[in-house]
């Protein structure tokens, strides 16, 4: 395991003390959402103002617009240069509405495989910023293919060459943030989140009632302690205390020390390594039981297909 | 859009001229919601479960589809042992295990069905979802075994075909079911590499992180009549924007016109549509693989061995974080 990853252990270890070792409890993981959507946080652009103090924002999918909810550049940091792309929420209601509260359309993620384009010819690693309550849900974003652009952002981020990083800055919900998370490693702030759905989204197709989000959050467990025992996350970043949002300079000198760490590790291996290492470390993610079929149409595993049997024709 | 309804019955096509009238009886699963023409079980089965007075397509499970496709030629199911485990010990007006076991109980084993199958006397890899499985929801057996079955299309130099039929993600499984959309695209990144064919049918309804991952990165992609295909639902939508949507919204026949399908095919066609593509993509047999073939062969070889691997894995995630995966095989 990484250097990075074994300080992102210890530091696990650590949180798991703080919490008293034992599995957080549901207000505990609800303080953490809160904490993840805290309007003073952090947001992309505030990173990005503190690493990489020459950035050149570049707008437009250069197929239909320009999707605000996304921010996607080239920037110079202590590390040399780099793409840098993440979900920008607005901090007030103006901004907000610019922004779409950061859920992005299929222009934005169109933006964001233009600018992984532009790392590739020029050799430049990728950052990826997660935070969002996930890809926009409207009639417009459908008609332009808001599900292959999803898809396709993926499929992008899977095959570069060039090494790549996604940190969970946030809220990093559903497929609209997994859009930008397929990366070599996956970094989580120590109070973002990272879920299936947001917890109103998940209430209220659950339990069919929007207000039952805290139930949901319980439920879904989305914080970066849990994310990092499953696998989801390889690092845990810590936050200056009481939370990123209470000092920005800080938050980012500590992202900006992981990301530096694990960017060396990264640019060690070869273009083939990180791109085979890429592919193996979301095959192997899953959790599922192997069963004695008792069904006795269907084929035992190790069986020869040729001289097992099914129920071809046998349909009710 | 400017499609008219193909309104044939396969046994017309067949040129029997034994197709009863349509009755009118009172509505049950047999009726036509769209018509209420009644048909009797067979009359379902023989003509795919279409509608043959107006064309309606109603549901059909993944086993049922690989008879449509194989033309009654027996096919092979693969992986049935891979069942659904609980990570999160999830629990919402009802225990994720509890709901596991009832859609078992009423005939699937998984959302997802994998068989090695001729259609149109053409071998592939079929994998095919069935809605009535927890809503075709995508958790971790759904890209466990989509992920199986493009490394066995490499290993074989097989073509992959694909129905989806699902609500998205499975939210029971929380952020590990997410990631199973990464999962899907791996594996199609390795028929990529290997050079071999992808081909996907959405039926009703594709929607979420089935839509925004593998069922939109077929190399051929048809659509069934009035599929819904969607990353968020009309529903959805509506709450969000206070929009007022078109009854057809995100209906297969406006995704073709949007540009997102290649086709709308009636079930009744599928076989033969796909057949001729495979007809078309074909390799002379004994032809070298592409260089890329070699490559991918590796891959998926590295895939295998590490999804050989998986089960401890899994295991581990699973009794380490939340000790709640002892229930074994039932
Ligand atoms: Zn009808």
């Amino acid at each position: 395991m990484s250097v990075a990853a074994r300080r992102g252990g210890q530091f696990v270890r650590r949180l798991a003390h703080r919490l008293g070792g034992s599995p957080e409890t549901g207000s505990a993981i609800w303080e953490t959402i809160q904490l993840a959507r805290h309007q003073d946080r952090p947001y992309p652009l505030d990173y990005i103002e503190r690493l990489f103090p020459d950035f050149e924002e570049l707008h437009g999918d250069r197929l239909y617009g320009d999707d605000p909810a996304i921010v996607a550049g080239i920037g110079r940091g202590a590390d040399g240069p780099m793409v840098v792309i993440g979900h920008q929420k607005g901090r007030d209601t103006t901004e907000r509405t610019y922004r779409n509260f950061g859920m992005p359309g299929p222009e934005g993620y169109r933006k964001a495989m233009r600018v992984m384009a532009l790392a590739e010819k020029m050799d430049l690693p990728v950052i990826t910023l997660i935070d969002t309550p996930g890809a926009f849900p409207g009639s417009g974003a459908e008609e332009r293919g808001q599900g292959g652009a999803i898809a396709r952002s993926m499929q992008t981020m899977l095959r570069l060459r060039v090494p790549s990083i996604a940190v969970v800055i946030g809220e990093g919900s559903s497929g609209g943030a997994l859009a930008l998370g397929v990366t070599d490693r996956v970094m989580m702030l120590e109070n973002s989140t990272y879920s299936v759905i947001s917890p109103e989204g998940g209430a209220a197709i659950l339990w069919r009632d929007a207000a039952k989000a805290k139930e949901a959050a319980t439920a879904f467990q989305p914080t970066a302690a849990n994310c990092y025992r499953w696998g989801i996350a390889d690092v845990v970043v810590p936050e200056p205390a009481g939370g990123a949002h209470r000092d920005h300079d800080e938050a980012a000198r500590l992202l900006g020390g992981y990301v530096s760490r694990a960017m060396r590790e990264l640019q060690a291996l070869s273009p083939a390594d990180r791109r085979r290492q890429r592919r193996d470390r979301y095959r192997r993610i899953g959790a599922y039981r192997e069963v004695a079929v008792a069904d006795p149409t269907a084929m035992a595993s190790g069986v020869d297909p040729a001289s097992a049997s099914n129920g071809g024709g046998s349909a009710a | 859009m400017s499609k008219r309804p193909i309104t044939v019955s396969v046994d017309r096509l067949l040129r029997k001229r034994d197709t009863p009238a349509p009755r009118k009886l009172p509505a049950d699963e047999r009726s036509c919601p769209k018509c209420q023409t009644h048909w009797t079980s067979d009359e379902m089965r023989r003509n795919m479960r279409v509608c043959a007075a107006c064309g309606h397509h109603f549901p059909a499970g993944a086993r049922e589809r690989l008879d449509q496709l194989s033309g009654g030629a027996p096919w092979v199911e693969l992986w049935p042992e891979l069942r659904a485990s609980d990570p999160l010990q999830f629990v919402d007006l009802e225990p994720y295990p509890d709901r596991v076991e009832k859609a078992e109980a009423a005939g699937s084993n998984e959302a997802l069905v994998v068989a090695e199958i001729p259609i149109g006397g053409h071998d592939c890899v079929a994998a095919i979802m069935d809605f009535s499985f927890l809503g075709g929801s995508m958790g971790s057996v759904v890209g466990e075994k989509l992920a199986r079955a493009c490394d066995r299309c490499v290993e074989r130099n097989l073509p992959l075909v694909v129905i989806t039929a699902s609500g998205g993600a499975r939210m029971q499984e929380g952020v590990i079911a997410l990631m199973q959309m990464a999962k899907t695209v791996v594996a199609f990144d390795l028929m990529h590499d290997a050079e071999l064919p992808v081909i996907v049918v959405l039926v009703h309804p594709t929607t979420g992180g089935v839509w925004a991952s593998f069922a939109s990165l077929g190399d051929v992609t048809y659509a069934e009549p009035g599929a819904l295909i969607a990353f968020s639902g009309p529903r959805v939508i509506e709450q969000t924007t206070r929009e007022k949507l078109p009854p057809e919204f995100g209906r297969a026949e406006t995704q073709l016109s949007n540009g997102q399908v290649d086709d709308v095919v009636d079930r009744r066609e599928l076989p033969a549509r796909i057949g001729k593509v495979l007809g078309i993509l074909e390799r002379p047999s004994g032809m070298a693989p592409a260089p890329a073939v070699t490559m991918a062969r590796a891959g998926a070889e590295r895939a295998a061995n590490a999804a050989r691997t998986l089960p401890d894995l899994s295991r581990r995630v699973v009794s380490k974080v939340l000790r709640s995966d002892d229930k074994g095989g039932r």
